[in-house]
């Protein structure tokens, strides 16, 4: 296949007016990708969306951790586009991989099984007197900033180059298992060429590097990691990820997918502290990021304030460096009112001798 | 089977193998995604009935990276989901080790959505329970007023933002969703016989110390 065949994917993207469904796992762990993400869409590109505050999980983890039925999570998901029609809106936009996931495979269930979408239109009416009808655009978050990424580009205060070097910052990606190995066509490039992060890494400057286990899973499994007992199998999917692409030296991690970003993160603590393996430069680990704080440092967010980078496990400051980004160090650990809370204990992928020294000599 | 995820999942599988070549969960277990398809396909009532019951059928990751590489157009990971539904509904999953585990989901991340709205919260991430988090999640875990105000004005809150409050309204609506669609009945089925596989298993009932149990457990006789 050529490399160019992420063409022959090319999904129809709205263009505005879109109706936000949060995701539990990024508000979790990326609050700040989420706030970014609005005020880019909403501040820097003018565009219209809408934040509901009536829409809930769209139980996807629970599905996928088979305790909650198919029939529930569609008509779950059926609310969420009657309370997207009732606010005046036909493009929904849904900030988690494993949620889009559901709405494009529930969309096709519908289109093959008609008799389960009425089915579902009386379980919703029974249960909440509410109607809804097919939204006219689904789309990803990260769609929605591939669309916007030229705009982006333009409007943006620095490129995703080394300051130091003037070379492009190399990147490597991961787009997460249902973005589009459910669906290849509901996704930009497909489930062999994803294009949707290498699109915008391009258009900012950067550099895509590939690496063998690229398209491996991050090693999530739902029940394997939700249970305790079976993290064996996250981490070792994660590990087997790491280990593929150190080689290539990458400046940072992007990830579609919100779970992936956090575990690709957490992981490296975990392989650090289980066998003191770290996987990027100067023993450090590889800065992971959501593509909102991908977008956001470009376009001149503040990593701490806007994007909350200081609530990863692995530290963004040497990448911050490279892209020449003036932070205050002093600013990452403050709280709601501007007072320092303390700061997190210092783990081997953080490489902070000086607090281990501390430490040592309190 | 019912289930449309077996209609969708499965015909006339060839044996290629090619799921169980790129499935993560076959990299880590003694797991082979082709065989379960296999004995499906057969409709043999009785290898049907003993897959329920198995460890295997617990393995997969659901993450559906069989799906666009089979030659036939087949979903091992849908297939599995059809199995497991079933052998909840049949009260099988309790003859697991991993199959019990789903009283752990149940309690976790089952009870979170019909309490928050969400799957998950701040708050249930409970730093003891998730070492693998790290310093920083311990560090968040302790200042969550502090830190996600400033990123939702909303945290635990009325109103639009990250971690909003949700209100009581919406989660009768989900209840109400539950009940009325099978939700309700899946997660009593779940404790019903998880219950009475405790006392079998000498506990009292499905308390706190079997729910450490099934949390924890881990035979090592999976690989
Ligand atoms: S890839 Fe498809 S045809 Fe091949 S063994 Fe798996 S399910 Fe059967
Ligand atoms: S969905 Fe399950 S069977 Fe399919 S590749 Fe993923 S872990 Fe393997």
């Amino acid at each position: 296949m050529k490399r160019s065949s992420w063409t022959d994917y090319q999904k129809e993207i709205a263009d505005n007016d879109y109706y936000y469904a949060r995701s539990c796992i990024r508000q979790n762990f990326f609050p700040g990708s989420e706030k970014v993400f609005l005020s880019i869409l909403g501040k820097d590109l003018g565009r219209n969306i809408y934040d509901d505050p009536l829409h809930t999980s769209c139980t996807g983890i629970g599905y996928h951790s088979d305790v909650v039925p198919l029939e529930t999570i569609m008509t779950v998901v059926a609310r969420q586009f009657a309370l997207m029609n009732e606010a005046g809106y036909e493009n929904f936009t849904s900030s988690c991989i494993t949620s889009f996931g559901i709405y494009t495979e529930l969309l096709a269930t519908w289109e093959e099984f008609p008799e389960m979408l009425d089915k579902t239109r009386e379980n919703l009416y029974k249960a909440t007197g509410r109607e809804f009808k097919i939204p006219k655009n689904l789309a990803h978050t990260s769609d929605v900033i591939f669309h916007h990424r030229e705009e982006i580009a333009q409007k943006a205060k620095r490129k995703l180059v080394n300051a130091y070097t003037g070379e492009p910052l190399r990147v490597v990606e991961h787009i997460g298992c249902h973005y589009a190995k459910i669906f290849p066509k509901k996704g930009v490039g497909g489930s062999e060429f994803p294009y949707v992060l290498a699109g915008m890494v391009e258009s900012w400057g950067g550099e895509i590097v590939d690496y063998p286990e690229r398209r491996h899973c991050c090693g999530f499994g739902f029940r394997n990691y939700l249970v305790q007992a079976n993290r064996g199998y996250s981490i070792a999917n994660s590990h087997k990820k790491l280990e593929s692409m150190a080689p290539q030296k990458p400046d940072f991690i992007v990830c579609n997918c919100p779970g992936c970003s956090m575990f690709l993160d957490k992981w490296q603590y975990t392989i650090a502290e289980m066998e003191g393996t770290t996987y990027g430069q100067n023993g450090q680990g590889i800065p992971v990021l959501t593509y909102e704080e991908m977008a956001g440092l470009i376009l001149g967010y503040d990593p701490w304030a806007d994007l909350g980078m200081q609530m990863h496990q692995v530290d963004v400051e040497p990448l911050l460096d490279k892209l020449g980004i003036e932070y205050d160090p002093a600013a990452k650990y403050l709280g709601r009112n501007g007072k320092y809370i303390g700061k997190p204990e210092a783990a081997l992928i953080n490489g902070c001798s000086e607090d281990r020294l501390y430490k040592i000599n309190r | 089977m019912e289930d449309v995820r077996m209609k969708e999942g499965l015909s006339a599988c060839m044996n290629c193998g090619v799921c169980t070549a790129v499935c993560p969960a076959a990299a880590f277990y003694n797991y082979d995604p082709r065989q379960i398809v296999s004995i499906v396909q057969t409709r043999d009532d009785e290898a049907i009935e003993e897959l329920l019951k198995s460890e295997e059928i617990w393995y997969c990751g659901e993450c559906m990276s069989c799906r666009p590489r089979c030659p036939r157009g087949n979903t091992p990971g849908y297939v599995i989901q059809a199995l497991r539904t079933l052998s909840q509904k049949l009260g099988y999953f309790v003859e697991s080790e991993k199959g019990r585990q789903q009283l752990a989901l149940k309690r976790t991340v089952g009870d979170n959505i019909l309490r928050t709205g969400y799957c998950l919260v701040p708050t249930a991430i409970k730093p003891e329970l998730h070492p693998e988090q790290g310093t920083v999640w311990r560090w968040i875990f302790d200042h969550d007023q502090e830190i996600y105000p400033q990123y939702s004005e909303a945290y635990n809150k009325s109103g639009s933002g990250a971690l909003r409050r949700t209100s009581d309204e919406t989660l009768e609506e989900l209840r109400r969703i539950f009940d009325i669609t099978g939700g309700t009945e899946m997660f009593d089925s779940i404790e019903r016989f998880s219950d009475q596989k405790a006392k079998q298993m000498g506990y009292e009932g499905a308390d706190e110390e079997y729910f450490l149990d099934v949390y924890t457990r881990n035979s090592n006789e999976h690989y």
